[in-house]
């Protein structure tokens, strides 16, 4: 093949990459922008004029902010039980031998596997079955978002304890550590990032959920509930505050994290 | 972060050689209680509402009696539904392996040292929640947009053509919103593949299209096969893209069950989850045999 050609090839697939990665992105700016709009009339679709309005009170809307602090109750929550139940199954697949092996890999996929709407029906149909359905609510909500979240946590974990160095171990044994400092000095802290990354995918995986919630939240209205609810009667700017902060939230993590690493790689 | 460990996760390394250890049975104990109570129990329960008797009600109470003809009811009644989602469905997956496969290359490939800043790039749509961009997408199809204008200008669309509240708008919609998930295992794959056979193609004489076809595709199947899955399954559940772009025609069959729940004809909803997954299983293990990946599961 000539030079130019490949020159061409080469920046071609890039070009190409680049355009679809814009496709991605073009919604995020559209959140950001809106969020400093100062709508003409309720069921606006354009951006009629700029305001920091929405920014200095982000709380107007009836309920919002009240949804948001709902939400995080409950991701946090969802996440401390999940990566507690997910690192436990997560140690006792890698780690161990055990009779029923397939039966256990199998249980943890099948969740993952199924359409969220599937999920959140069967669940509802327990609770109605055994007697919850006037109960639905805060707890019934806690227990659909450690279940989807749960299988995550086993995936992500398990993908770092795989990847761990037995040797490291082998010579912490060898340096006369019993099995608990052995754990508690050389294996926690290997494994930690992992946990750590199963956490924050289980707090934004449960933030987020909205078609298993809205089938078993009762009266409860969680932050994804919300924004279902305005966008049937027209969306306030606010939640496109929400959603920016939220993502410079997330975006200021990852960019830390990924600091945090590159610094720890040249020491 | 998080996201692309997922999907890599490799297989489990070699156990210790030790014989089936207590600690296991007991570190397995709590989870996998709960796994059995919240997603077994709840999956035989879903089954057995949708043999309840339609006539009974939430308030009233169903009875049990075995009425399998809930399936032939919500199947003759909702069957445009289901063809149209999992149509839809395959149509946002072929959609994702165009625009994804790509991308996945640019980046394992081409990016140089933008490739962390790509990835980041990637996964940026799930720092901000799902419904509020898929909201977005109604102002970017709008009929005022300047997208929806270009196309008018230029005839493809007519004067009083529209894309917001079209099959295109839903499709597009689950399009953007399962990217992610084809780009992040075909990327993983990609990036396992050794540059040097790709040059040893080359250096023998195969056009470039011939050692990406012999070369780099076969060895990009896994993550292709995960990725599909990953899109196709939550794509053909899913109801917001079709409930915040469509229109009433562009109804899925997440919008019947949901919609059934709501107005409590619990053994019909039922039935048709049933249905949906049912559907889905069959069509999973067919096609991870044809891929020739059962190691997969």
């Amino acid at each position: 093949m000539t030079r130019a050609g490949k020159w061409l090839g080469d920046h071609l697939v890039l070009g190409a990459g680049l355009l679809v990665l814009l496709y991605l992105l073009t919604p995020i700016f559209v959140v950001v922008l809106m969020s400093f709009n100062d709508p003409a009339s309720r069921i606006s679709y354009s951006f009629d004029g700029f305001t920091l309005d929405n920014w200095r009170q982000p709380c107007q809307p009836n309920g919002l902010c009240e949804s948001v602090v709902l939400s995080v109750e409950i991701a946090l929550l969802a996440t401390l039980f999940a990566t507690l139940l997910g690192t436990l199954m997560a140690f006792a697949i890698v780690r161990h031998r055990f009779r029923g092996r397939a039966g256990v890999n199998v249980m943890t996929f099948l969740p993952m596997a199924s359409p969220e709407i599937v999920m959140g029906s069967s669940l509802l149909a327990l609770f109605v079955s055994s007697g919850f359905a006037g109960a639905l609510g805060f707890w019934t909500i806690l227990v659909a978002h450690i279940l989807f979240c749960l299988s995550f946590v086993v995936v992500t974990v398990k993908a770092r304890l795989a990847g761990l160095d037995p040797r490291l171990e082998q010579a912490a044994m060898d340096l006369y550590a019993n099995e608990a400092q052995t754990f508690r000095k050389v294996t926690f802290p290997l494994v930690f990032p992992g946990i750590l990354a199963a956490a924050l995918l289980s707090f934004s995986l449960s933030f987020d959920d909205f078609i298993i919630t809205n089938l078993n939240a009762g009266q409860e209205v969680t932050f994804p509930m919300y924004v279902w609810g305005a966008a049937q009667r027209g969306v306030p700017p606010q939640i496109n505050v929400i959603g920016t902060a939220m993502f410079f939230l997330a975006l200021a993590l990852v960019v830390a994290g990924e600091l945090r690493a590159r610094r720890a790689a040249r020491v | 972060m998080s996201a692309s460990q997922i999907i890599s996760a490799t297989p489990a390394a070699p156990v210790s050689k030790r014989r089936p250890s207590r600690t296991a049975y007991l570190l397995l104990s709590l989870p996998l209680l709960y796994l059995l109570v919240f997603f077994v129990v709840p999956l035989v329960s879903l089954v057995s509402t949708s043999l309840y008797d339609p006539a009974g009600s939430l308030e009233t109470g169903y009875a049990m009696t075995g009425h399998v003809q809930n399936y032939f009811s919500v199947l003759a009644d909702y069957r445009g539904h289901i063809f149209r989602s999992f149509g839809y469905a395959a149509a946002a997956t072929i959609a994702c392996i165009v625009l994804g496969y790509p991308l996945a290359y640019a980046i394992a490939f081409k990016a140089g040292k933008w490739k962390n800043l790509m990835l980041v790039a990637v996964i940026a749509p799930f720092f901000t929640s799902f419904l509020i961009r898929t909201l977005s997408w109604q102002l970017l199809l709008g009929d005022q947009a300047w997208f929806a204008d270009t196309l008018r200008f230029l005839h493809v669309l007519g004067p009083d053509g529209h894309l917001l509240a079209t099959p295109f708008a839903v499709v597009t919609g689950l399009t953007y919103n399962f990217l992610p998930f084809m780009v992040l295992p075909l990327y993983t794959s990609l990036e396992k593949v050794d540059p040097r056979l790709m040059e040893a193609g080359s250096d023998l004489y195969a056009s470039p299209f011939t050692t990406f076809r012999k070369v780099t595709l076969p060895l990009s199947m896994p993550g292709l096969v995960a990725g599909t899955l990953l899109t196709f399954i939550p794509a053909a559940g899913d109801y917001i893209n079709a409930e915040l772009l469509g229109n009433p025609r562009t109804q899925m069959i997440g919008n019947v069950i949901q919609n059934l729940f709501e107005s409590g004809s619990y053994p019909e909803a039922a039935a048709l989850s049933v249905t949906l997954m049912a559907v889905i299983v069959v069509m999973v293990l067919v096609y991870i045999r044809r891929a020739g990946t059962e190691e997969l599961l």
